[in-house]
């Protein structure tokens, strides 16, 4: 029975990661004085991509179509490890947050191979970037994961979350510090604004979109998928440990309906809140990613000393 | 000793001591005169917070007005005192030139560490739950003196040195529920009137050597090179 709603759990988040950016899409366009496409938009487009035969490059070897499962099943086991609306379920007990950062190197260490393995310029350009930013960004989010770890003695996030709806409200400054810094880590590595544009392909400062430039039909809705996944894990993750209320701790179907509830509601403020920041913010110069990027690391150091000092 | 084991009104203070540690980082990495002005003020803004909640939760009314003298001259007087004198000069869109962002922050993160391990023996000592605040008071304070020694400008020179009087304010706060009235009003017109001498030397240093660059002082020469 737990097994079926962890299945259940996980098959939920990765059918509705699309209806997610959907949801982005539609509350950035409303912003912008655009009509917004229907929410439901990401579903087609997934649909129209996998209905496509993919092209494959005549210089690519096996890594180039073997690259799109082995990111969207790494998004996809993240998606079953990461509680979603109910904390304790057996597939969380199988893995920590180390695993689950381990799960997004790993979907990136294949992107940037099969970025590199065509040899055009964009995906070497694409490729280096991105590894510029991840190794700017990884340390500031195990910094943010570590004060959470400490805090709650578990590297678990399962546990962790548990343990934080036990012991109830406290104002932890650690916290604050620790949600800046995520929040800044997850706008950089899932691409959006002032780090990389998720909305075009046609320019010369893209980052992901220049990685997977050569991807069509299937392989590209499934690395597209895997964006939209690991986009929506950030958010859960932010959700649920920071506001961890109304995720369910008892398996009854009230319970159940409560926890789905509450996620919905906070995924769509915080996309909301998301929305706001890429409308009123510009794209930043390239150069400046690492004033960005270390402004999260030191956001997410402060959390861990004020953990130290002032929590201990 | 977990954050639930003290009151709500304990876990704000220390709250907001994380956030006074905050605004100094804040301040290190702002390069412009008039945003770090308005940090300045939320500094003082935070501190009066923590002032009033201290007088609310102890037995200690005269907290109150203290309070009130930051909100009037750390919120409002000096911050505009200090606004006009860079309109006047026109360096409200100055910036710091050839500023070692990356540097200062590890060095600053490495003083907030430092000042941890020299002040917890001492706040062994203290039975107040606010005393793990007197480590951040310290760190404020040596971060006000690296922002002096990092900055070349008169005026950011002025802002640390006020940022150090926050940090020795917020020390009596947390550690010793404040200063006898006398000296607090004592230091709080002795700081008014720091700003407002600094104010004319500005002038002063600005029309000596036409410049309110601190390096220049080092070529005051009779003879020019």
């Amino acid at each position: 029975m737990d097994w079926l709603l962890a299945l259940i759990q996980a098959v939920l988040f990765v059918l509705l990661a699309p209806l997610f950016s959907g949801w982005l899409k539609w509350v950035k366009c409303l912003l912008q004085n655009r009509r917004p496409p229907p929410l439901w938009q990401p579903y087609r487009d997934l649909r129209k991509l996998f209905g496509k035969r993919p092209v494959v490059a005549d210089t690519a070897s096996w890594l180039f179509p073997a690259t799109p499962y082995v990111v969207f099943g790494a998004a996809a086991l993240s998606a079953a490890i990461v509680p979603f609306f109910a904390v304790n379920l057996p597939t969380a007990a199988i893995a920590d947050m180390i695993v689950l950062v381990g799960f997004f190197a790993l979907s990136r260490f294949f992107l940037t191979l099969a970025g590199l393995d065509v040899g055009t310029a964009f995906g070497g350009m694409g490729s280096s970037r991105d590894m510029t930013i991840a190794s700017l960004a990884e340390p500031a989010m195990l910094m943010a994961i570590f004060t959470l770890a400490l805090t709650a003695s578990t590297t678990n996030i399962s546990v962790a979350i548990d343990y934080l709806l036990d012991s109830g409200f406290a104002l932890r400054p650690s916290f604050l510090f620790a949600l800046g810094g995520l929040l800044l880590v997850a706008v950089a590595e899932t691409g959006r604004i002032p780090i990389d544009n998720p909305a075009t392909h046609l320019e010369l400062t893209m980052i992901h979109e220049a990685m997977i430039l050569e991807y069509s039909g299937r392989h590209l809705a499934l690395i597209e998928w895997a964006g939209q996944i690991r986009l929506m894990l950030y958010g859960v993750l932010i959700a649920n440990i920071f506001l961890p209320w109304g995720l369910a701790r008892e398996f009854t179907p009230e319970a159940l309906g409560v926890g789905l509830a509450a996620i919905g509601v906070k995924l769509g403020v915080l996309a909301a809140v998301l929305a706001l920041a890429e409308t009123s913010v510009a794209k930043m110069r390239l150069f400046r990613v690492q004033e960005f990027l270390g402004f999260a690391y030191l956001l997410a150091l402060l959390g861990m000393l004020s953990h130290i000092i002032l929590e201990v | 000793m977990s954050a639930q084991s003290h009151s709500i009104y304990e876990q704000a203070i220390l709250f907001i001591a994380a956030l006074v540690v905050f605004t100094s980082f804040l301040m290190l990495a702002q390069k412009r005169l008039s945003g770090m002005i308005h940090l300045f003020a939320v500094q003082g803004a935070m501190l009066a917070a923590t002032s009033a909640l201290a007088a609310y939760t102890l037995p200690y009314p005269h907290l109150y007005v203290s309070a009130l003298i930051i909100v009037v001259l750390k919120v409002i007087l000096i911050p505009v005192m200090l606004h006009r004198l860079i309109a006047r000069m026109d360096m409200r869109q100055d910036a710091e030139p050839a500023y070692l962002y990356g540097y200062v922050m590890m060095a600053a993160a490495s003083l907030v560490m430092f000042s941890y391990y020299v002040v917890e023996p001492i706040a062994q000592l203290s039975t107040l739950a606010t005393r793990n605040a007197m480590a951040v008071s310290l760190a404020v304070v040596l971060l006000g003196m690296l922002l002096m020694i990092t900055r070349r400008q008169v005026v950011t020179h002025v802002i640390g040195f006020m940022a150090i009087e926050n940090g020795l304010f917020f020390a009596a706060v947390a550690s010793t529920q404040g200063m006898p009235m006398v000296v607090e009003l004592g230091i709080a017109f002795d700081v008014l009137v720091a700003a407002i001498i600094f104010g004319v030397f500005f002038f002063h240093i600005r029309s000596s050597i036409d410049s309110l660059d601190v390096d220049r002082l080092n070529r005051l020469n009779e003879v020019e090179p």
